[in-house]
């Protein structure tokens, strides 16, 4: 019963996972790019949320509702300057500044918030379980982050395939050059994207600054999970994404069950079988976003 | 047309061209080069054993960045995972110890483990490109790491000191550890050196030129990528080696860092992506910011990191980039420079031209103005 439980428990995990990959997902689908400092923005959001949302007497909770909108302008503008800049000088380019900014961040957060681990409060909410049987129980946050996780997945497929930005954003996706004859703003497109994967990671990293403790350096492996979950569901398919983040926690937590020392050993091994034997991913990448 | 310097050089009245490795004759270079290294070499008697014990970590730091160098700078594959090299080849000689091999001896050993174990990781991470290519190998030194920490053999995730020193003496030891150290960055600089003269490097310049013109002309493109992959596993795994033999512990968590990709990143970008002298600027300059500002903890990686960012975006070229440029100086030639007695307009295109071969950039590097 206590594997029933692992997969129940890595189910859940592969919830967060998936939301994390998603924003990672979106920009590389629309860029062609991956943004090396994705982890240490979402480490930043949940600063954000211990430092300055207790300021405003607003319940850790609803920390969204602030952090959000600072990730969606952070997204657009830092776009517009810095990822533009350097994707007009090529991907390269790109790899080499994202991985500065994300040593940069890191290392900025541990001289000013040192290097302790700290939590987002969110009361007694964080002990609060469904007791299915005597082993399985379901804690409502875990519950909670899953469901926000699918609610963004079903929000980003609806958004790219039915709103007009998001048929720009495919159509940039698929040919840019054939957009900008038409008469799209690439450039434009880019930052909404950007804005969209940001606000994501935001969200991303709120759930995971509630789910468990976190210390400044945590960006990395956060980094490395996102990128494992999409790549085991297959690039640039969003529901690949949420499977890949669900196979990737299964992974993590059955490997824990067997020994706490495998637990990230055995997410890592999943991966690099996967690229190893069918480096297409689960889902074969239909080019969706 | 990219024929049309080829053509003005032929029916230019002075046919016979010369072709030369660089555009200044090389006369001072190799006697500059000997010097340094001899005054190196014989640092150990005439300063005290710390400084030659910070110099040490500046050999490492440069023999690294070096080995990063090759691979983004030249084979265009940007690797965020080298620390697998580092952590492997430390623990090479952390296990060697225990099998009574002398550290010193055993740094070689680690260099050829090292270029061996990066066979089957390029097997797996080279499926990938860009980006994904570079995570990838970040995950492969994470793997590496919790398998390493899993040994108790090996000290677990808590480390383990190196065998071997008992009853050295200190001095003689640190000199000996100098002289290794100075004795691996020779031979990684004259390896580097070495396979960008030979076909190998030409077959990396045409990648980096047009990989698909390149691939056409029947270059065996993954091949080269492959061979600068397990030159770098071996270079950084010699860098690792040196790790261990100076630092005497191994730690996993230490060795296995990503800080030492964020440095040989840092290094090689503000030194001069795509030149052999430009991580040996860049590693001069983190160093002595280092130095400089230690008392304040991580301050100077924020600085070179921003620093980075900036060299990456604004002068892709970096330093060695911005003063080559001006004065022509190639202590390290592995070009072809075409030279035409008598030259007139068109033989310095021609020139120029040429120049671009011996005037590596970073891939996304704008071509050289003639």
């Amino acid at each position: 019963m206590t594997w029933v439980n692992a997969v129940v428990q890595g189910v859940l995990l592969g919830g967060l996972f998936a939301l994390f990959a998603c924003g990672l997902s979106l920009l590389f689908g629309t860029m062609r790019v991956i943004n090396l400092a994705h982890g240490d923005l979402a480490v930043v959001a949940a600063f954000l949320a211990v430092e300055i949302v207790p300021v405003t007497h607003l319940p850790a909770l609803l920390s969204f509702v602030i952090v959000v909108p600072i990730f969606l302008a952070l997204g657009y503008v830092g776009q517009r300057t810095l990822i533009q800049t350097s994707l007009d000088r090529g991907a390269f380019t790109v790899l080499l500044v994202t991985f500065g900014l994300s040593v940069v961040i890191e290392n900025m957060l541990l001289e000013v918030f040192s290097a302790n681990s700290r939590s987002i409060n969110i009361g007694s909410l964080v002990s609060k379980s469904i007791h299915v049987n005597a082993q399985i129980s379901i804690a409502y946050l875990s519950l909670g982050i899953f469901v926000v996780a699918v609610v963004v997945l079903l929000g980003l497929q609806y958004f790219l395939s039915r709103s007009s930005m998001g048929r720009m954003i495919r159509a940039v996706a698929d040919d840019q050059e054939a957009s900008q004859l038409v008469g799209i703003d690439h450039r434009h497109v880019f930052g909404i994207a950007a804005a969209i994967a940001f606000a994501t990671v935001a969200l991303a990293g709120l759930a995971f600054g509630m789910y468990s403790s976190f210390a400044p350096t945590a960006g990395q492996e956060r980094l490395i999970y996102a990128f494992e979950a999409v790549v085991i569901g297959g690039l640039g398919s969003l529901w690949g994404t949420l499977v890949g983040g669900i196979i990737l926690g299964v992974a993590q937590t059955v490997g824990g069950q067997i020994d706490p020392s495998l637990q990230i050993l055995a997410g890592n091994l999943v991966f690099l079988a996967v690229i190893a034997f069918r480096p297409e991913g689960i889902f074969k990448g239909r080019v969706e976003a | 047309m990219s024929l049309a310097p080829g053509t003005t050089l032929a029916e230019s009245p002075t046919p016979p061209v010369r072709v030369t490795r660089s555009r200044r004759p090389l006369r001072w270079s190799i006697p500059l080069v000997a010097a340094v290294v001899i005054v190196l070499a014989a640092l150990p008697y005439v300063v005290y054993s710390g400084t030659t014990d910070v110099l040490v970590n500046f050999f490492i730091l440069v023999t690294m960045a070096s080995m990063w160098n090759l691979l983004a700078g030249y084979a265009g594959l940007v690797s965020v995972g080298q620390q697998a090299f580092i952590g492997l080849g430390a623990y090479i000689v952390l296990l060697l110890g225990l099998h009574a091999v002398n550290p010193f001896a055993a740094v070689p050993l680690a260099a050829i483990g090292c270029g061996v174990l990066a066979l089957p990781i390029s097997l797996l991470v080279m499926r990938l490109r860009g980006g994904y290519f570079a995570i990838a190998t970040w995950v492969v030194a994470d793997s590496c790491e919790q398998l390493v920490a899993r040994s108790q053999t090996l000290g677990g995730g808590t480390g383990a000191g190196v065998a071997g020193f008992a009853g050295a003496n200190p001095t003689l030891l640190s000199a000996n550890t100098y002289w290794v150290a100075l004795a691996v960055t020779v031979v990684a600089l004259l390896a580097v050196y070495l396979v960008l003269r030979s076909r190998l490097g030409l077959v990396l310049t045409a990648v980096r030129d047009n990989e698909t013109g390149a691939r056409s002309l029947g270059t065996r493109v993954t091949r080269a990528k492959r061979a600068v992959y397990l030159v770098a596993g071996a270079g950084c795994g010699a860098a690792g080696a040196l790790l261990a033999a100076s630092q005497r512990f191994v730690q996993p968590g230490s060795v296995f860092s990503v800080q030492w990709s964020a440095e040989m990143i840092f290094v090689t970008v503000i030194g001069g992506i795509g030149t052999i002298e430009g991580p040996i600027v860049g590693a001069a300059v983190f160093f002595i910011l280092q130095q400089t500002l230690s008392q304040y903890g991580a301050w100077y990686l924020i600085i070179l990191g921003v620093v980075a960012i900036a060299v990456a975006i604004w002068t892709p070229r970096g330093l060695w980039g911005f003063v080559s440029r001006r004065v022509h100086i190639r202590l390290f030639p592995v070009g072809y420079w075409v030279r035409a007695p008598g030259a007139g307009a068109a033989a310095r295109h021609g020139e120029a031209e040429a120049g671009t071969g011996s005037d590596p950039g970073a891939p996304s590097a704008p071509p050289p103005d003639g």
